[in-house]
């Protein structure tokens, strides 16, 4: 690992007015995937600003009827909270679908929407990768693709978002807050968060340098039923092939997010329209622009047959 | 093949500099002083330095690596209050194992994959290498050293002895930090992947506890005595 100096910031604010003082920095809160990278020197930041003595552990209801979760709510706490457990299941169920418990013991909600690709050769320091080192070339694609990505992707990059909570939260229209090095205050919808990777797949939030997110908000409960299916090579602590998330209401109308297909949580609005018309309709408007490798066209056919199955259930 | 090598010099121009240096210590002489071959490590050192700032400047981040720093830090570890100082980059599974000479908690694969450092932090199992020592400064660390010694074993300790729960032990403090923690996660009502009903307190069954020990991996298979070893554990809670 690369040396760092190391400070713990005080106020949200001086932790943004921190990074911008010091390029090169990084926020470090669980530490769980920014750790890892480091010790591959994958990240190497020179400044690492702890936010963990930051008062954003929270998880306070909003004037309009939903909820504030703070930057710091762990996996395990977000997931265990009694009000998205009955009202956002999804979520819940989706936090529970990753990592191990330890790692959700660490693992915050601000960290999780900005964790890092697993590919493997994002991970291997001997391969190009455009997302590691801009510029020096894409491994992936003429290489071992099976878990990445098969729409959304580019010639540059075609890495998958590993997130699950980050699903969960796109289904429910979340919203980023983010105060900056200026003080000034930002929201970000989850759908305008992550950035295609078009040729420029190292950057992959829309965040600005220095800026900090401080919570998440989620509008009023939507009813519903509530899924959260994630298809992987084991039947635990595994990362999703395909996951699908849905809220489903009695009349058939609803929302549907997929995992493991893309480099963000992938829904688009005119593919839920298509939910009263069945699951081959939504696939069809979700995947129009697949482009899948020889490797991975499999999960084309699995998240069809995800889709088909979630809903089955939901209406059950 | 010497296209190949053409190619390699291209794309990775500090590689290029190892080598011209790796020469210039092989031409010659090979009786170099310690303190030529010194100059020469300096001087790839150096090259790789530039690289790295030339790759970083392109990343648009700042290229320099301060020097390593030292910090203090006070833990309170199984019970007793300890002072050590740090380099920040040391994790909490370094600190406890290489400061504190507690060598119960193990380094498995270091990367948060295989449960072999799982400790106890104020009350919370987690993976201790995957976290800094700074980021626990003033925190309540409980290793396997402090659930029990070999003359009073903890319930668990005993449990996993009684039961078999393992074949070359190295997995083994890291499996007993998680279950005593997953039995407090299960009565503390925190729900889990395979848990039915999100509403209801979640049971203490089989496939509750095989899910939440997903964490800890054990090479040698001993799974369904460790399990056997836990669920003794946990009926024990019960009653």
């Amino acid at each position: 690992m690369k040396a760092f100096t190391y400070e713990r910031a005080a106020t949200p604010a001086d932790a943004a007015a921190s990074a911008k003082q010091h390029p090169g920095a990084k926020f470090i809160a669980g530490g769980t995937n920014l750790l890892d990278l480091m010790k591959l020197e994958i990240e190497t930041p020179v400044h690492l600003i702890d936010v963990n003595g930051l008062a954003l552990d929270k998880i306070e209801p909003t004037a309009e009827g939903g909820l504030r979760i703070g930057a710091l709510v762990r996996n395990t706490d977000l997931a265990a909270d009694e009000r998205v457990r009955r009202d956002y299941a999804v979520l819940s169920r989706a936090l529970l679908a990753g990592a191990s418990g330890q790692l959700r013991n660490r693992a915050t909600t601000a960290g999780n929407l900005l964790q890092r690709t697993r590919c493997p050769y994002f991970y291997d320091t001997n391969q190009p990768c455009n997302k590691r080192l801009p510029g020096s070339g894409c491994a992936a694609l003429g290489g071992y693709s099976r878990q990445l990505a098969v729409v959304g992707a580019s010639d540059a990059c075609i890495a998958t978002h590993p997130s699950d909570m980050a699903v969960a939260m796109r289904l429910l229209d979340a919203v980023v807050e983010t105060v900056n090095p200026d003080g000034s205050e930002r929201h970000i919808p989850v759908a305008d968060f992550y950035r295609a990777p078009g040729n420029t797949p190292h950057l992959e939030t829309v965040l600005a340098p220095g800026e900090f997110i401080t919570a998440v908000t989620l509008p009023p409960p939507l009813g519903g039923t509530h899924i959260y299916r994630k298809v992987r090579d084991r039947a635990s602590y595994a990362f999703a092939l395909v996951s699908v998330a849905a809220v489903v209401q009695p009349d058939g109308t609803g929302r549907v997010a997929l995992g493991g297909v893309a480099h963000k949580p992938w829904r688009m609005e005119e593919a839920d329209a298509q939910l009263v018309h069945g699951a081959q309709a939504v696939y069809d408007r979700l995947f129009a622009d697949a482009q899948p490798t020889p490797e991975n066209e499999f999960k084309l056919t699995l998240a069809k047959r995800t889709l088909a199955s979630v809903l089955t259930e939901a209406r059950a | 093949m010497s296209n190949q090598g053409d190619e390699d010099n291209k794309g990775h121009p500090q590689d290029a500099g190892v080598y011209s240096n790796a020469q210039a210590i092989g031409e010659g002489d090979f009786s170099l002083t310690r303190r030529e071959l010194i100059k020469a490590g300096a001087a790839t050192a150096a090259t790789a330095a530039v690289s790295a700032k030339a790759t970083a400047a392109f990343a648009g981040e700042t290229p320099v690596t301060p020097a390593p720093e030292i910090l203090p830090l006070r833990l309170k570890v199984n019970g007793e209050v300890r002072q050590l100082a740090v380099d920040t980059r040391t994790t909490l599974l370094d600190a406890l194992r290489e400061n504190l000479q507690l060598t119960g908690t193990k380094k498995g694969c270091d990367h948060g994959q295989c449960g072999a450092c799982t400790v106890i932090v104020d009350g919370r199992r987690i993976n201790a290498c995957l976290t800094l020592a700074v980021m626990h400064q003033d925190a309540e660390v409980t290793t396997i050293e402090g659930l029990g010694t070999p003359d009073n074993l903890h319930p668990m300790q005993a449990a996993f002895v009684k039961h078999d729960g393992y074949q070359c032990g190295y997995c083994t403090p890291g499996q007993i930090c998680s279950s005593v923690a997953v039995l407090k996660e299960i009565e503390a009502g925190i729900p889990s992947h395979v848990t039915l009903d999100l509403v209801s307190p979640p049971q203490m069954t089989a496939d509750e506890i095989r899910e939440r020990m997903s964490g800890n991996i054990c090479r040698c298979g001993a799974y369904s005595n460790i399990l056997a070893a836990i669920e003794e554990v946990a009926g024990g809670k019960k009653s």
